[in-house]
């Protein structure tokens, strides 16, 4: 204190306010949690790896095009005579029942297997992140009965619920399994958020905040959002994975992504009764789904080891 | 604790109701005529269409036809199907199956997945923590079903250790294969959330002191860290044993069990309305009563959480 005001007047006034100012940027920084697991992120090699892993994904969901000269959907794409034949120059994954070449169809199942996984994801989030803030910022009866209602969609296990509520709608598109997965999984977002603004409703920095006069919106998305952030973003990236997981299973019931859309579950489940005599059609869209489950699982480790230190 | 019992006990009620409540009204907007259903492609009798329809309360508003199921499950009735057989009856048939098959999985998820947990915390970083950490990651990542398959192809059909499919060689010989499938990825979050919480309750310092006073290891790792990692692991066992009736569905299918899964499966696509809605009920109910056994099983793990 004292060695700074000995200092000043031989300093610059610009060049102290300057450095005033860094030293507040470098403040603003250090205190934003989500900015600190972001810079401890890159730095991980394991990071490293599965985004390359997971923009490889990407880009098949994107532009399957590119990667394969055949389209599952244009004529004669499927040529009976193929039926089961093995892997060979040219069909590198050999072909299915009906005579489709499997790499191809494999290529064109990654989009409806990632687009499943981010849109359920995107959705659990924002459904169970309100409502858990809303049950978590007003308290009292509001909490009470919204924890109510929580727990009744928690009571459905996803799979039972799915095989009810899709034999009724239907469905067999990307937007319908998506939708469903979502009303059976936003609890579990629901209660990290309720516990996490409960937590953190009566900080200090909340009373603060209300001291200088911010109202409750304010001090609901700019003090608390922020600060109950990090677990939300560490379980949604876990779910990722599991999603992706689950659509297939559901697909693989029968009840998920229909034909004509591609599913590496119904491949794998087409491909189940001839598995004995030939693995490769179960093998095959059965590896891509493990990788790609197993892509986001790791996502979800190193962002819960960057973000979360306590949950490690 | 009495009081909080009780409470907990009432909570469970509403709960209860409003899935139950769910489940009904979606299965009632299941399309299709079920009475018309069991006359096949022939116009089905008026007369006996009329009486059928009454017999099973289907003229009567939502509210009434919920009404006449909840007060039956209360009494232990789960209705009939439209065949005319009870539900109770399926129920006694089926259910031992899934109950074994869910039971031996917790089983193992629950040894194996622990075990594995606590040799990981102990040897942090070392070879045996890096492979329960890639074991766990693969067995996580590889879908049920795709595992089901290649370890039937492995055990069942190239080394003939196990039956490939079915239950006619009883417990245990046709269920360890089945459970193993079934406990797969639960066994992984298991061996991890033990990994987790043991590697913290290592350090802390009640430990030190148990190691102090000169207690012997298996005593300081196996009571006193190993009490107090054991909180989320029984929570995620409690919510598993729910959900393992769930998965059930998936892992009989690949193994081709008559449990409840395969049944409940069946009667959706048959579209028989009090068959699914029996069966999600009871399974349902097992959920719900998991969950309440946890809660209730915290009081004993963790002194420290006291109920008003």
């Amino acid at each position: 204190m004292s060695e700074k005001t000995l200092e000043r007047p031989t300093t610059d006034e610009d060049a102290l306010a300057k450095e005033i100012e860094a030293e507040e940027k470098a403040a603003a920084r250090q205190a934003s949690l989500l900015r600190d697991g972001w810079a401890d992120l890159r730095k991980r090699p394991m990071f490293i790896v599965t985004a390359l892993v997971i923009l490889c994904l990407l880009a098949l969901a994107i532009a399957p095009s590119l990667f394969t000269a055949r389209s599952p959907f244009s004529g004669g794409f499927c040529q009976l005579q193929d039926s089961m034949n093995g892997p060979s120059s040219g069909h590198l994954f050999g072909f299915d029942v009906q005579g489709c070449d499997i790499y191809t169809r494999t290529v064109y199942g990654t989009r409806n297997s990632i687009v499943v996984g981010v849109v359920t994801t995107i959705a659990t989030t924002l459904i169970g992140g309100l409502v858990g803030m809303l049950a978590g910022l007003i308290g009292g009866w509001t909490d009470a009965l919204l924890s109510r209602i929580t727990e009744v969609f928690a009571g459905l296990p996803l799979i039972v619920g799915g095989l009810l509520i899709m034999s009724i709608w239907g469905g067999g598109d990307v937007w319908s399994v998506s939708l469903i997965m979502a009303i059976l999984g936003w609890p579990q977002v629901f209660r990290i958020m309720r516990g996490e603004v409960i937590a953190n409703k009566y900080n200090d920095y909340v009373t603060a905040a209300r001291a200088l006069g911010a109202d409750s919106w304010r001090i609901a998305f700019r003090h608390i959002l922020p600060n109950t952030l990090a677990p939300v973003i560490v379980i949604t990236t876990m779910n990722l994975g599991v999603y992706i997981g689950a659509e297939a299973a559901l697909s693989y019931l029968g009840i998920g992504i229909q034909y004509p859309n591609i599913s590496w579950g119904v491949m794998i489940s087409d491909a189940q009764d001839r598995f004995l005599t030939s693995p490769h059609a179960l093998l095959f869209p059965a590896g891509a789904l493990s990788l790609t489950v197993l892509a986001f699982i790791m996502l979800g480790d190193v962002v819960r080891d960057a973000f979360d230190p306590k949950m490690r | 604790m009495g009081r909080y019992v009780v409470r907990r006990l009432l909570q469970v009620i509403p709960v209860a109701i409003g899935v139950t409540f769910i489940i009904f009204c979606l299965v009632f907007a299941l399309p299709g005529d079920p009475i018309q259903a069991l006359a096949g492609d022939k116009r089905a009798d008026p007369n006996i269409a009329a009486i059928l329809r009454d017999h099973y309360h289907l003229n009567e508003p939502l509210y009434q036809q919920y009404w006449h199921y909840i007060s039956g499950v209360f009494t232990g009735d789960l209705g009939e199907t439209y065949n005319g057989r009870a539900i109770s009856d399926i129920v006694s048939e089926r259910f031992p199956v899934t109950l074994k098959l869910g039971l031996t999985a917790f089983a193992i998820e629950g040894v194996i997945g622990i075990l594995a947990g606590i040799m990981s915390a102990l040897k942090r970083g070392k070879f045996l923590d890096n492979v329960v950490l890639v074991a766990t990651l693969v067995l996580i990542s590889v879908p049920v079903f795709v595992l089901g398959a290649v370890l039937q192809l492995e055990f069942g059909v190239s080394l003939k250790i196990t039956p490939v499919a079915g239950i006619e060689k009883g417990w245990p010989q046709s269920y360890i294969l089945p459970a193993v499938v079934l406990a797969s990825t639960s066994m992984a979050y298991i061996a991890r959330l033990v990994r987790t919480s043991m590697a913290e309750s290592i350090r802390a310092d009640y430990v030190r002191t148990a190691v102090a006073k000169g207690l012997p290891r298996r005593r300081v790792i196996g009571v006193h860290a190993l009490r107090n990692s054991m909180i989320p692991v029984v929570t995620f066992l409690g919510f598993d044993l729910g959900a393992l009736m769930g998965g059930a569905i998936i892992t009989e299918r690949v193994f081709n069990m008559p449990g409840i899964g395969g049944q409940l499966a069946q009667s959706v696509y048959l579209r028989e309305r009090p068959v699914v809605v029996g069966l999600v009920t009871l399974l349902v109910l097992i959920y719900l009563v998991a969950n309440l056994l946890v809660d209730l099983l915290y009081a004993v793990l963790d002194p420290r959480i006291r109920y008003e």
